[in-house]
């Protein structure tokens, strides 16, 4: 996952680099150098918290892939979560808590699920597209909560978090901060290369016009499909994480609520842009913590922002930091 | 006996149909005719029966509050759509989303300010508190009888408005053609704040009919927001019939499915295997039913030409 | 009933107590934090309020303190959301430094904060959810019940059943973890024939369908476990279609303080099981009742009782570690003896951190002052022990 393949152009002067990069290195930057100062506050405590914003940021990224380039509007996308999730969670239910097996099994099923209901529901297009990827969702929730075994409705404790090749390395809080810093910058740089790629420029082309793309010759679906089944095992991956991070498993994970959520996070940073994404992640959650803390009432303020950000900052916050003259072009 | 069972059934069906259509008609109206995907339809639900429940204390009589509520709640959608909806109408889907889903959490947590997090609860009007015997020991409540009655009413009524008037005719061209309706010299803007009214008084509507029946409590309108969509969306978004066919089919599978289906599965395999599954496919039941109708026909059943 | 001022209430009383930590807290050498955290959005969130009045109650009349050591009680919303609940949970543990978590109330909340807190060697307290697996083999020495085994009220309607002879019964409970554990838990007890064991969805809104099957069954009682909105929806559906009178209606966690208000003269007859009820005769739940309905204008129910008595039995354990709070094993020492007056009336904590306690048979009535509450009728089991309290390896 983890391919540096950056397509910036090297001849880029200074002030157009830094115009176009900006958002994303200072991004980056933030999230590298928390952990240091986290030291000198309320360490495990803004760790769990920044953790917890990466690891959404990853979903809400692998959810602009398919919302913001391809015009997809998934309603189910928390389910991808969920599988990664339960990939942990059922193997270390029969005592296997090895990473290097439960991470394959959690992005091959979610990638498997994807596979089977992106195809499925390529079929429909713009609302029936939203509300056919939501039967999904509902039908994996549902399948989550019938799995008594596995602790049903109520979820599971993970025995541990886990173990990179047999050692425990994850149970450190920093060292899993990083892990999934990592993952983050991975998952980033490589959904750039892919919409920088050929096969992107399809998906983006899809999106302006599907007809003509079809017309030149482009198999739409079997593009659009692929497309989907990245997103989705990059969301598995996500859930991953979140098992590790929280140390806990529950359907909880794959409401339609969360997708609607995942949702709100794309189109709050700014569709279309990649870093939006991670930037609306990190707005949402952190503003929930934040706000929360004021108040038992803070979804009286963050509703109303919600929709003050849509009436008047046009293309979310990123589209808002642009217009003040930061943050460059997509 | 178990004939007697399968038409009590049936009816429970029907009567969940209703329910759902009575929801739904509002909604798809909106969705209909103004592309505009409105999540809020049902924290204006749970507006309708909040106000339904303090207006009936506040008058001590069911029908005056209802009367009451229903203004209100018409004048309540009327501010939204001043407020919100209509800098939303040329936005995308996405912009409508994020903007409801805002409204929604300030509602559900306005109502628990307002009115407190306990459920509240309104007691049916003393003229239909009769019921029938349908079988052995089971009784019908009249007042059921009243909400599959007004939710016929409401069908029909619709049904007519949207077929046979001239303001029916503009909504269904709108549905199909807006900027053209728009060029026509129809004043769109009007159109939109009438159907966006009448659509929240519907949405309260219901509310208010069934605040009788289940709990008014805050959150009440956002499962029955997906069943809703979920309805439109078999119907074929924009049709009034659709929705009505729809409703009606996801009431009959889910409750026939939910009370005859782990007995069928059964039959094909061991009983303790049957009642596992059943377990898990009842509630997964109407989103197969959505998964296979969108399969067949990727438009609902009953598209509304574009 | 109608738009209860109580959310207001408590926004008043919040400040206040805040006066009264921030003055107190000049003069002291240490402070006692508690991290508060239950569901205090969505419907449940009415259980959660409970359970906040009733700790808060306590903490004011105990003058602000708690073990004699000022009290700051931090209260956060859960959400329902265990995932949100580790990530707060942890700003509790780390950011605040809180030495005591009281929470939560729902049982997968409580499965993904326990682990953090107890590992962090805080004390956890539950006011509410009592899961089977740390009463059993998954118990711990730094967790703390104050309700019950959650298996223990449906227990005892499976045992009121039994004794009353009912042959026949039909039992239906949420599709979940926990409506599973209710029935099995009914059928602890009871030896007769189950004629239906109906799972309905957690979002069901209308029960027709179940109540058709339950009256073609004929049974001589029905058992059910249908939380908060569920159950105003079940019980008024269930007088509504004429089955009150005919069939007995035993349930938990159905007809409470919680839902009354909103059931009212629907549940009037109807039976639940319980640790308590408001009309129990000793001098200190008589004066909780009386203070609660004062500052709350509401009746309390189990949830605010068994919050009141987790504030009891902090008091109580710090109190005997003579205010040390870095002594945990003179803490645990404490909260083991659990040496308070509960409202109860008699109170032994377990060898497995989760109470021995009576439980009774309960009946929805309404007071003369027209509010409705749950009214004590027969002790059905004394002195309870939980069932999994034998899997527990801790020495007491």
């Amino acid at each position: 996952m983890e391919k540096a393949v950056t397509h910036i152009p090297e001849t880029v002067a200074p002030p157009a680099f830094i115009r176009r990069e900006g958002v994303p290195l200072i991004l980056f930057a933030l999230l590298l150098l928390a952990p240091f100062v986290a030291r000198f506050f309320a360490e495990s405590y803004l760790l769990a918290l920044f953790s917890r914003t990466m690891i959404f940021a990853i979903a809400a990224l692998s959810l602009d892939l398919i919302l913001g380039y391809g015009a997809l509007v998934s309603f189910g996308h928390a389910a991808f979560l969920g599988f990664g999730a339960y990939g942990v969670g059922i193997l270390a239910a029969h005592g296997v808590s090895e990473a290097s097996l439960q991470l394959p099994l959690a992005l091959a099923s979610s990638a498997l699920f994807a596979l089977v209901t992106g195809a499925l529901s390529l079929r429909t297009k713009g609302v029936y597209f939203i509300m056919i990827t939501l039967a999904f969702g509902q039908m994996a929730f549902f399948l989550a909560v019938s799995l008594a075994a596995y602790g049903g409705d109520d979820g599971m404790t993970l025995p541990s978090r886990s173990r990179l090749f047999g050692f425990d390395v994850l149970e450190d809080d920093r060292a899993l901060y990083f892990l999934i810093l990592l993952a983050l910058l991975g998952s980033y740089l490589v959904s750039r290369a892919i919409v920088m790629s050929r096969f992107g420029r399809v998906i983006r082309g899809a999106r302006e016009n599907p007809q003509r793309m079809a017309a030149i010759g482009f198999p739409l679906f079997r593009y659009q499909l692929t497309m989907y089944v990245i997103a989705g095992t990059m969301c598995g991956l996500a859930g991953f994480l979140l098992a590790n991070q929280t140390g806990f498993v529950s359907p909880a994970y794959m409401t339609w609520q969360r997708s609607g959520e995942l949702i709100v996070m794309v189109v709050l940073g700014g569709l279309g842009s990649l870093h939006g994404a991670i930037l609306g992640a990190a707005a949402f959650l952190l503003l929930e913590e934040w706000l929360s803390g004021f108040t038992e009432h803070w979804k009286m303020i963050f509703g109303p922002f919600l929709v003050l950000v849509v009436l008047f900052a046009r293309g979310g916050l990123l589209g808002a930091f642009r217009r003040l003259g930061i943050g460059g072009a997509r | 006996m178990s004939l007697t069972l399968l038409y009590v059934q049936t009816l429970n069906g029907l009567q969940l149909g209703i329910l759902l259509f009575l929801i739904a008609a509002g909604l798809t109206l909106v969705f209909g005719v103004m592309d505009f995907i409105n999540l809020a339809h049902g924290v204006q639900y749970m507006v309708g029966a909040y106000l339904a429940a303090m207006f009936a204390a506040m008058t001590g009589s069911f029908f005056l509050g209802l009367v009451l509520a229903l203004a209100s709640a018409l004048v309540f959608g009327l501010v939204l759509e001043f407020l919100v909806f209509r800098h939303l109408y040329s936005r995308d889907h996405l912009d409508q989303v994020l903007a409801t889903f805002g409204i929604i959490l300030f509602l559900n947590q306005a109502v628990k300010l307002i009115w407190g997090a306990a459920p509240l609860s309104v007691p049916i009007p003393d003229v239909l508190t009769g019921s029938v015997r349908l079988m052995d020991g089971l009784l019908y409540p009249v007042y059921r009888l009243a909400i599959i009655g007004s939710g016929l009413a409401i069908a029909l009524g619709l049904g007519i408005l949207v077929s046979r008037t001239r303001i029916g005719m503009l909504v269904r061209a709108g549905a199909t053609n807006a900027p053209m309706v728009s060029a026509l010299g129809v004043d769109i803007g009007k159109l939109f704040m009438i159907v966006f009214g009448f659509g929240a008084m519907l949405a309260g509507f219901a509310g208010a009919m069934v605040a009788p029946v289940l709990s008014v409590e805050p959150g009440m309108g956002d499962n029955l927001l997906i069943l809703t969509f979920v309805v439109i969306v078999i119907g074929g978004i924009g049709s009034v019939r659709g929705a009505f066919i729809a409703a009606i089919l996801v009431g009959l599978v889910d409750t026939l499915g939910r009370s005859f289906g782990p007995a069928l599965l059964a039959a094909i395999m061991n009983p303790s295997a049957a009642s596992q599954a059943g377990r898990a496919l009842a509630p997964m039941l109407i989103y197969i039913l959505m998964a296979a109708v969108l399969f067949f026909r990727p438009a609902g059943l009953f598209p509304v030409r574009k | 009933m109608f738009a209860k001022p109580t959310s207001a209430k408590t926004k008043l009383m919040l400040p206040a107590l805040a006066l009264l930590l921030a003055t107190g807290a000049a003069s002291a050498q240490e402070k006692l934090k508690v991290g508060f955290m239950v569901t205090l959005s969505g419907p449940p969130a009415v259980l959660g309020q409970q359970a906040r009045n009733g700790f808060q109650l306590a903490v004011k009349q105990l003058g602000g303190k708690l073990g004699g050591l000022d009290a700051e009680v931090i209260v956060v919303d859960d959400e329902l959301k265990p995932d949100v609940a580790v990530g707060k949970v942890k700003g509790l543990l780390d950011r605040d430094k809180v030495n005591f978590v009281v929470g939560p109330i729902f049982s997968n909340v409580l499965l993904a904060i326990h682990k953090p807190v107890v590992d962090s060697e805080t004390f956890l307290i539950s006011p509410n959810a009592g899961t089977s697996n740390f009463a059993g083999a998954q118990c711990h020495p730094n967790f703390f019940v104050t309700s019950y085994q959650n298996d223990q009220n449906h227990e005892v309607l499976g045992k009121y059943a039994q004794d009353k002879g009912y042959k026949k019964v039909f039992l239906m409970a949420p599709n979940y973890q926990a409506g599973r554990d209710s029935l099995a838990g009914f059928k602890r007890h009871f030896k007769g024939e189950v004629v239906g064991e109906v799972y309905t969805p957690l979002n069901q809104l209308d029960f027709s369908a179940e109540l058709a099957q339950l009256a073609a069954s004929k049974p001589d009682a029905f058992f059910t476990f249908m939380p908060g909105g569920l159950g105003v929806n079940l019980v008024r559906q269930y007088r509504q279609a004429g089955l009150a009178n005919t069939i007995p209606f035993l349930s938990a966690f159905t007809v409470d303080e919680s839902t009354l208000p909103a059931q009212k003269d629907a549940a009037l007859g109807f039976f639940g099981g319980a640790n308590w009820a408001p009309d129990m005769k000793n001098p200190a739940s008589e004066a909780f009742v009386k203070a609660y309905e004062a500052e709350f204008k509401a009746v309390p129910g189990t949830y605010a009782m068994q919050a009141y008595d987790a504030a009891l039995l902090i008091d109580a354990a710090v109190k005997s570690a003579g205010g040390k709070l870095d002594n945990k094993d003179a803490i645990r020492a404490g909260l083991r003896k659990a040496d308070f007056p509960s409202l109860r009336g008699k109170f032994k904590m377990g060898a497995n951190g989760y109470p021995v306690q009576d439980f009774y048979l309960v009946q929805a009535i309404a007071r003369p002052d027209g509010l409705y509450a749950t009214s004590l009728r027969q002790k059905v089991f004394e002195d309870y022990v939980d069932v999994y309290a034998k899997d527990c390896k801790m020495a007491k």
